[in-house]
């Protein structure tokens, strides 16, 4: 009866164990990103942002996240209790439900489902329920404006993100997120240098599918107040606080499987190019050797011993990506650097992706509805859909070698098509442009 | 439900509404308002089809107020009217008075007064610069704008100890002499400043979704700005070339070479451009006046106790935000017998309803910011 019981749960252990490590960090994770973007903020607005909490604010999530479990729970009293209660949780579980599928190295990930992508994209549209049924739920009319925004624009996004992502489905030719790592292996080639359109049209469809801005519309705050979360507080507030940063490190890691090569390293083939094995161990030493040397200028000695554990904590780092490196072939410890090294890889690769999400909302303004929903359907769709149409153009030129050996060179095939796409890329921006406008009265 | 319309401003209907109306309330409570100004909008879907001003807020009764205080002990209170433009309104109203009493303040109390209040044009229009595009969602121009901000408050901190309420000026001329860097403090902020009005620009005026945001929104036409008596730069970017700096000179504004920037469509993105020349325009008047600040006294040759003969005045000045007004009537006492202040926030604010019509939601704030308004002013 044991054993059976142990034979039964012996696959599971490792996914329950990466579960549970996925489930315990991304609210940290996403906390920390609460305050990169405060710090990146501040850094493009010429100030500091937060500094009281810890040395540099390190320690502001964890204050904030204490504060808002500390806060008094309200249910508005003309709100639909059950429904109010339930949103933020179907928000944040969808989210954190996507993570499943993300491999964060060939061997960090839950499960490699061979429907990996289409799970993502079914697991994503559902989470819109969460911020359509909080918004109704919430009784108020800027909650129930915000639900209606969000629906709209989600659905509307989501189309333009599916046909991204097929064209770099094309090229991997599979569904499961391992296999298309492994596909930009063996093709020596990241698939943003293949389908660099859809890349694109991939980055403006997640921006507008995790509500940020330029495209916030549904929390607008100067119009909306706070959108569908206006009647939130506390604890189910920060719920959907983890959703969306949750969901941005999600839309990031799609990106990064997809486009990105996932846990690869640049140019993971060329032996020559073998030292960049090296930039994960220095990147740590030199964060480390640097919070060291701010150390002594902290105030208070608290502070000083946090900054000396954080400078701990990034060496013992920098020493296990080193021991791979360093370890001789064929150890155990060599054969661990594909497992550390694709993680460091796949983080840095995430963490850039949401640093352009950040960029981007310090230094545009918010577009309004009908503007937004005029790009989705005017711009990004047929641009989309024209761009997997020369995809495939692309790479049936490209495979009739085969047939008769006089395919073309993928590559030419691609500048072609690549062109093709612009050109009516280009087109459609110029008659969309919003500096050309009818007068308002016309509009409607 | 039957409401009391608190202003002469439009009406919505609140009792009756189509089946796909609603009627929405912004404010007091609403973060892109600009303080306690209360909309109530009458939605199709997110269109707007009738709009209502709610004010009366931030209301003081500084008009009675000055029935009960000496023409000196008054001035402090103008400051509080438009507080982002203190100083402005300081010289509405000492000239009001000095003009009630035919003196006239000395010629470098003039110059210097010019100077500072030009700097204090370039003050209001940077935090509504700054306000204006977080509303429209830019996060970043505030904190730029802010940066500069700081440094006109440091000259007035540097001149008379205080950065908001200033009191700069008294009824006569001045208090203070000016400060010893003054002029170099002044000359090195304008000169810095041009590049500065520029690094705005290269934020905002290009940028698709900017243009897209306020161009065709809130479209004031010249015939509509004149009867509803907008003044300043709203009339201004309905291509009606009205400046009291121009028509009706007063401090040493004719003694300077400036331009009056206007435009033609009288939208959201023409107001936009005709404050950011605006500014540019007060950088020139501040360097021209402290090339030559004339010596002499500060102040004017009156007594200590002020009673103006009885009569009444009228005296507008350019202030950032339109034509602010002191109407003052004396009955030869030592207070005032009713003094009537026409701040350029209410007027303009009339044209709300007019402009708010047919757009978006999102379009409501937008044209909030572009108005100008200050609470403060508009209920006093």
């Amino acid at each position: 009866m044991l054993q059976n019981l142990i034979d039964f749960f012996r696959p599971h252990v490792w996914p329950l164990l990466f579960a549970l490590v996925i489930v315990a960090v991304v609210p940290l994770l996403a906390g920390y990103i609460v305050l990169l973007e405060r710090k990146v903020m501040a850094d493009m607005q010429a100030r500091l942002g937060p500094m009281r909490v810890g040395p540099h604010g390190l320690l502001q999530p964890i204050a904030d996240a204490v504060k808002l479990l500390l806060k008094e729970d309200i249910i508005p009293e003309s709100a639909d209790k059950w429904i109010f209660w339930l949103a933020p949780l179907l928000s944040v579980t969808t989210a954190m439900l996507a993570m499943a599928v993300i491999p964060f190295g060939p061997f960090f990930q839950i499960a490699d489902l061979n429907i990996g992508i289409l799970f993502l994209l079914g697991v994503g549209s559902l989470g819109v329920y969460g911020i359509v049924l909080g918004g109704w739920a919430s009784n108020s009319h800027y909650s129930l404006m915000g639900a209606l925004r969000s629906s709209a624009q989600l659905v509307s996004y989501e189309t333009a993100a599916g046909m991204a992502v097929v064209s770099a489905l094309m090229f991997g030719g599979a569904l499961s997120t391992r296999a298309l790592v492994e596909a930009q292996s063996q093709s020596h080639m990241w698939f943003i240098f293949l389908a660099p359109v859809g890349f694109f049209l991939y980055l403006v469809a997640s921006i507008a599918e995790t509500n940020r801005a330029p495209f916030d519309l549904p929390e607008a705050e100067s119009e909306l107040v706070a959108g569908y979360m206006t009647e939130y507080s506390g604890f189910r507030w920060a719920l959907y606080f983890l959703a969306e940063y949750a969901n941005m490190i999600v839309v990031s890691s799609i990106a990064t499987v997809l486009f990105l090569g996932g846990w690869l390293r640049p140019f993971p083939n060329t032996r020559a190019l073998d030292f960049l094995d090296y930039v994960p161990m220095l990147l740590m030493l030199l964060v480390g050797v640097y919070s060291l040397y701010r150390a002594p200028k902290q105030p208070v000695a608290v502070q000083k011993m946090f900054m000396v554990g954080v400078a701990g904590l990034c060496f013992l780092l920098a020493i296990v990506l080193a021991l791979p490196v360093f370890a001789p072939a064929g150890s155990l410890l060599a054969s661990m650097k594909p497992g550390l090294h694709g993680a460091f890889w796949f983080l840095a690769k995430v963490a850039t992706y949401l640093y352009v999400f950040l960029w981007l909302r310090f230094t545009f303004p918010r577009y309004r509805f009908d503007q937004l929903m005029a790009l989705g359907w005017h711009f990004l769709i047929p641009v989309s859909i024209a761009n997997v149409l020369g995809v495939g153009i692309a790479l049936y030129l490209h495979r009739s070698a085969d047939d008769g050996g006089k395919g073309w060179p993928l590559a030419a095939a691609l500048v072609l098509t690549t062109a093709i796409t612009l050109l009516l890329a280009g087109w459609l921006a110029k008659k969309s442009d919003l500096r050309e406008r009818v007068p308002a009265g016309e509009r409607f | 439900m039957s409401e009391t319309i608190h202003s002469g401003f439009s009406n919505v209907e609140t009792t009756v509404l189509g089946a796909d109306e609603l009627i929405i309330n912004m404010g007091p409570q609403h973060p892109s308002t600009h303080g306690v100004l209360r909309v109530k909008l009458k939605l199709d879907g997110e269109k707007i089809v009738g709009s209502e001003c709610i004010i009366g807020y931030l209301h003081r009764g500084v008009e009675k107020i000055a029935e009960h205080r000496s023409y000196q002990q008054f001035a402090p209170y103008v400051d509080r009217m438009d507080y982002v433009a203190a100083v402005s309104n300081g010289l509405g109203y000492c000239e009001a008075v000095e003009k009630l009493m035919a003196v006239e303040a000395p010629p470098r109390a003039r110059v210097i007064r010019t100077i500072l209040t030009e700097l204090q044009r370039i003050a209001s229009h940077l935090v509504w610069l700054g306000t204006h595009a977080l509303d429209i969602g830019a996060l970043t121009p505030i904190f730029y704008c802010f940066r500069e901000r700081e440094e006109i408050l440091k000259i007035f901190e540097k001149y008379c100890g205080a950065r908001l309420t200033t009191h700069a000026f008294r009824i006569g001329g001045l208090q203070y002499e000016a400060y010893d860097t003054l002029e170099h403090d002044v000359e090195r902020f304008c000169k810095d400043f041009q590049h500065k009005v520029d690094e705005y620009e290269t934020l905002l005026t290009e940028n698709r979704i900017w243009v897209g945001r306020t161009k065709g929104i809130g479209v004031l036409t010249a015939d509509e700005a004149i009867a509803l008596g907008a003044t300043g730069p709203v009339i201004r970017a309905s291509g009606v070339e009205w400046d009291i700096r121009k028509a009706m000179p007063y401090a040493a504004y004719s003694d300077y070479e400036f331009d009056i920037p206007t435009r033609k469509n009288g939208d959201t993105y023409d107001r936009y451009m005709v404050r950011m020349e605006e500014m540019r325009q007060s950088a020139r008047i501040c360097l021209q006046a402290i090339q030559n600040i004339p010596a002499g006294p500060i102040m004017a040759r009156i007594g200590k106790v002020l009673k103006p003969p009885a009569g009444e005045v009228y005296h507008a000045i350019e202030a950032p935000k339109g034509e602010l007004g002191y109407y003052i009537v004396s009955d030869a006492t030592t207070q005032p017998y009713r003094v009537r202040i026409r701040p350029p926030s209410l007027i303009n604010l009339q044209a709300f309803d007019t402009m708010v019509r047919g757009h978006l939601v999102a379009d409501v704030v937008a044209i909030i910011g572009t108005l100008d308004i200050v609470l403060g002013e508009v209920d006093r």
